[in-house]
């Protein structure tokens, strides 16, 4: 079983699973402070349908034509989500509860017909759902690669924007940044990061891969560029550890063990983290109450 | 009479359906610093973020300097609400006056040591170079209207806007924000603040805008605000000196 390992194919499976995860641990820090990291679980889940009729309208297996598909649908999600809430009293999160469960419903509808049909069986698109990054071929890594390496690089070009786009839009639409574009492309790196990561991760726990890093790297540092960084790391080495364990099996589906690896690095953030982490938390809160305590000694000591 | 830079003109604005603003018009002369004074609920910060474009216009113009305002945004600072960020974002005190600058540095350009140097000297201007590297998050609410004002400043706009920036300030930040304020106008700036506190509007503005929903009166604080007007702006449900906290919240259709 160590063959997989050793062949080149499975080097680029690894390689693509972890710049996956550097995308997606920088775009979900945008997420993180948009306040939208539930969104991206809307967005995915509302992908599955795009796949399957992809799919169904082609009648063939090429991730580019499945991933255009996947974006069409969540951006279709997206779109509905703030209809519903501009135009009724139903708020965002219960508009996201709904988008996603009917989309996802209908993904899962259209896969059973199309597992029924001639050859459907044979899709693979079940991966889809939990995500098979052994069933990847060449073509498909290229695709994910050139992806995951345009959204890391739109992200690293405008750093800067990006920053005060997040802290104060206000005041960054008074001094000339369109929030509008910065939406847009927002919109747009989110997408896809979801879509290219469906086939690895799986619609279902693609959202784990952009919430998980960040706010994990939240517990490391207090400040925006270490927060990217380290949140793209721990992406980046979720996504190849838990690609790594995966490839073990065989069968074995890639998303949970991606998802399970960023848990780790989760709840060592969580207990070890410098910034507010529970170990540090309470050191300081020792280190204060001996200071307190010294204290009252030599004041005890002077009167 | 000195020439009006800011000229608004039957201005309507509104959130949802209610109309919040309707037919507002005054012109406000260079170099003056104007108190927008008005019970909750009149719309003041609309107005502020209507004229500035951050909340859609139902009618009406505002010009700035005879230009409309995308060709002069560049000579326009805003100090928003300081509610209206996520304090807790990772970032210092220095960084977020340097963002006063990103309009000058360029888009998909880094800020230089010159920018940077040119932020510190606002955040020491506003007494806090003490505090540039200090978090975001654990900075005062008072040393974080500081900060603010400090990333207006470095702007180097020619008209600011402020929205309640001695809301819920000590005494210690609302004599240098005053200060501050003060030497702006010295040095030719027009400054409009919304404001509270009735009691000081006569010690720190010099033009008062009583507002509520549309303009009541405007013009020199010792002509205007008088106790009449301001009765008439508060619907007369207010006690006069000393008991701001009685104003009476609008509700009105």
């Amino acid at each position: 079983m160590w063959s997989i390992l050793a062949s080149s194919t499975t080097q680029w499976v690894l390689a693509s699973t972890m710049i996956l995860g550097i995308a997606a641990g920088m775009v979900g820090c945008l997420a993180y402070w948009k306040k939208q990291s539930l969104m991206s679980d809307a967005l995915a889940h509302a992908a599955l349908p795009g796949v399957i009729i992809a799919f169904l309208l082609l009648q063939e297996k090429n991730l580019l034509i499945l991933i255009i598909g996947a974006a069409i649908s969540a951006l279709m999600g997206a779109f509905l989500i703030q209809l519903i809430q501009s135009t009724t009293r139903i708020t965002e999160d219960t508009a996201m509860g709904m988008i996603l469960s009917i989309f996802f419903g209908a993904g899962l509808m259209l896969l059973t017909l199309v597992n029924r049909t001639a050859g459907g069986n044979q899709s693979g698109l079940d991966n889809f759902i939990f995500g098979q990054a052994a069933a990847m071929v060449k073509s498909d890594v290229i695709t994910m690669l050139m992806l995951a390496v345009i959204v890391i690089i739109v992200l690293f070009l405008g750093f800067k924007e990006w920053k005060i786009y997040l802290f104060d839009p206000q005041f960054a639409k008074g001094i000339g940044l369109s929030i509008r574009g910065m939406n847009f492309l927002y919109t747009g790196v989110l997408v896809t990061t979801i879509v290219i990561g469906i086939q690895a991760v799986g619609v279902i726990l693609i959202a784990a891969l952009l919430i998980i890093p960040s706010v994990s790297a939240r517990y490391w540092t207090q400040s925006f560029k270490w927060m990217l960084i380290i949140s793209a790391c721990i992406g980046g080495l979720s996504g190849a550890i838990g690609t790594y364990i995966s490839a073990l099996g065989s069968g074995w589906p890639t998303g949970p063990f991606i998802v399970l690896v960023a848990g780790v690095f989760f709840t060592i953030s969580l207990i070890f983290g410098k910034e507010k982490g529970i170990v540090s938390n309470y050191i300081q809160f020792k280190i204060q109450r001996k200071q307190l305590v010294n204290k009252q000694i030599s004041l005890d000591h002077k009167g | 009479m000195a020439e009006s830079v800011i000229k608004v003109k039957e201005l309507s604005a509104a959130y949802r359906k209610n109309t919040v603003l309707e037919n507002v018009d005054f012109s406000v002369e260079k170099g003056s610093l104007t108190g927008i004074v008005g019970p909750n609920g009149a719309g003041k910060s609309t107005l502020i973020k209507t004229m500035l474009q951050l909340h859609p216009s139902l009618s009406g113009t505002v010009d700035f300097m005879g230009l409309p305002f995308k060709q002069a945004k560049k000579y326009i600072g805003y100090v928003p609400q300081r509610g209206s960020v996520d304090w807790d974002f990772p970032t210092n005190a220095l960084d977020v006056v340097t963002m006063g600058l990103y309009g000058k540095i360029g888009w998909l350009k880094l800020p230089t040591r010159m920018h940077k140097e040119k932020a510190f000297h606002a955040l020491k201007k506003m007494g806090m170079e003490d505090y540039a590297d200090r978090q975001i998050s654990q900075l005062s609410g008072g040393q974080q209207q500081r900060v603010f004002l400090a990333r207006a400043l470095v702007q180097d706009a020619d008209i600011y806007f402020m929205d309640e920036p001695l809301a819920g300030v000590d005494a210690a930040t609302e004599r240098a924000i005053m200060t501050i304020l003060k030497e702006l106008k010295a040095n030719g700036k027009t400054v409009m603040v919304v404001h509270h506190d009735l009691q000081t509007v006569e010690e720190y503005f010099d033009h008062v805008l009583l507002l509520n929903r549309t303009v009541m009166n405007h013009g020199k604080t010792t002509e205007t605000f008088t106790k009449d007007n301001v009765a008439k702006t508060y619907g007369g449900n207010m006690r006069w000196m000393g008991e701001e906290k009685q104003y009476v919240v609008h509700t009105g259709k």
